[in-house]
């Protein structure tokens, strides 16, 4: 117990991404699944470092940084497509965007 | 205990508490408000692994423009500001069910395969893994070409934004 583990970083990053699938699969406000997509990424980020640190490599710091840059990207173009949603029908409910429902 | 452990065993509860409180919490502002802890325990975390440029950097990107677009978000969609009873869907309890599965699989996996390896490994290539300087080697070094990509990505999801959001 007095060692720093790998193990705590990765069940700590578990809690986070389980915490933004649950939001992804159950809320219907389209900006809480874009945070909760949030949630996902640093989970990722989080075992990448560690495992950069377990490694001894900086490799798991620049794929995180990577991933950083991708999230900034993803965010930008994702609450457009969300505000023109909203332009369009007036709500953000992600059960009602369902025209391309076969 | 090492010191290291008792930062990190607190940080982590209160990263828990609010990444639940995220998708739990009935108000979108403070669901956004809990998001912003817990992109700041993550950037503590970091700084836990001696990873301090991507600390510096998560919390630039993350609180300092993630969370403020994300508040951009929900006042331009005027998502009610008050109690909304209606945040989840008719089926929230699948979404309950496969999360908790998920932890559980993914939890006995981790606690299997990496039971008690240290974080810091024997035979690892150096002790300080990843400060500033060798971060910078490595991104205009051998990580020059994904770099590059990066930037265009950013660019074109700049533009495309600009398209979409564009009122004509």
């Amino acid at each position: 117990m007095d060692d720093v583990m790998l193990n705590q970083f990765l069940l700590l990053s578990a809690v986070l991404f389980c915490a933004g699938v649950y939001g992804v699969l159950a809320k219907r406000n389209a900006v809480i699944v874009l945070m909760s997509i949030e949630l996902i990424l640093n989970a990722v980020n989080i075992n990448l470092v560690a495992f950069g640190a377990h490694n001894g490599t900086v490799a798991g710091a620049v794929f995180a940084l990577f991933v950083i840059a991708v999230a900034a990207a993803e965010v930008g173009v994702g609450l457009a497509i969300v505000l023109l949603i909203y332009r369009n029908r007036r709500s953000v409910d992600l059960d009602e965007v369902a025209q391309m429902k076969g | 205990m090492a010191a290291q452990n008792v930062f990190f065993y607190v940080i982590a509860a209160v990263m828990a508490f609010s990444a639940i409180r995220v998708v739990t919490v009935k108000n979108v502002v403070h669901a956004a408000m809990y998001l912003m802890i817990v992109l700041a325990g993550v950037a503590a975390q970091y700084i836990l692994l001696a990873s301090e440029f991507v600390a510096a950097t998560q919390v630039l990107v993350y609180i300092g423009a993630i969370v403020v677009l994300v508040l951009f978000g929900v006042m331009l969609t005027r998502a009610k500001l008050g109690q909304d009873v209606n945040l989840t869907n008719d089926y929230w309890y699948v979404g309950a069910f496969t999360s908790v599965i998920l932890f559980a699989v993914m939890a006995s996996a981790l606690l299997d395969f990496f039971g008690d390896e240290p974080l810091d490994r024997a035979g690892a290539e150096s002790q300080v893994p990843a400060n500033t300087e060798q971060v910078a080697d490595a991104i205009f070094g051998p990580y020059l070409v994904p770099f590059e990509a990066v930037s265009i990505l950013l660019l074109a999801a700049l533009v495309g934004a600009i398209v979409l959001a564009r009122k004509d």
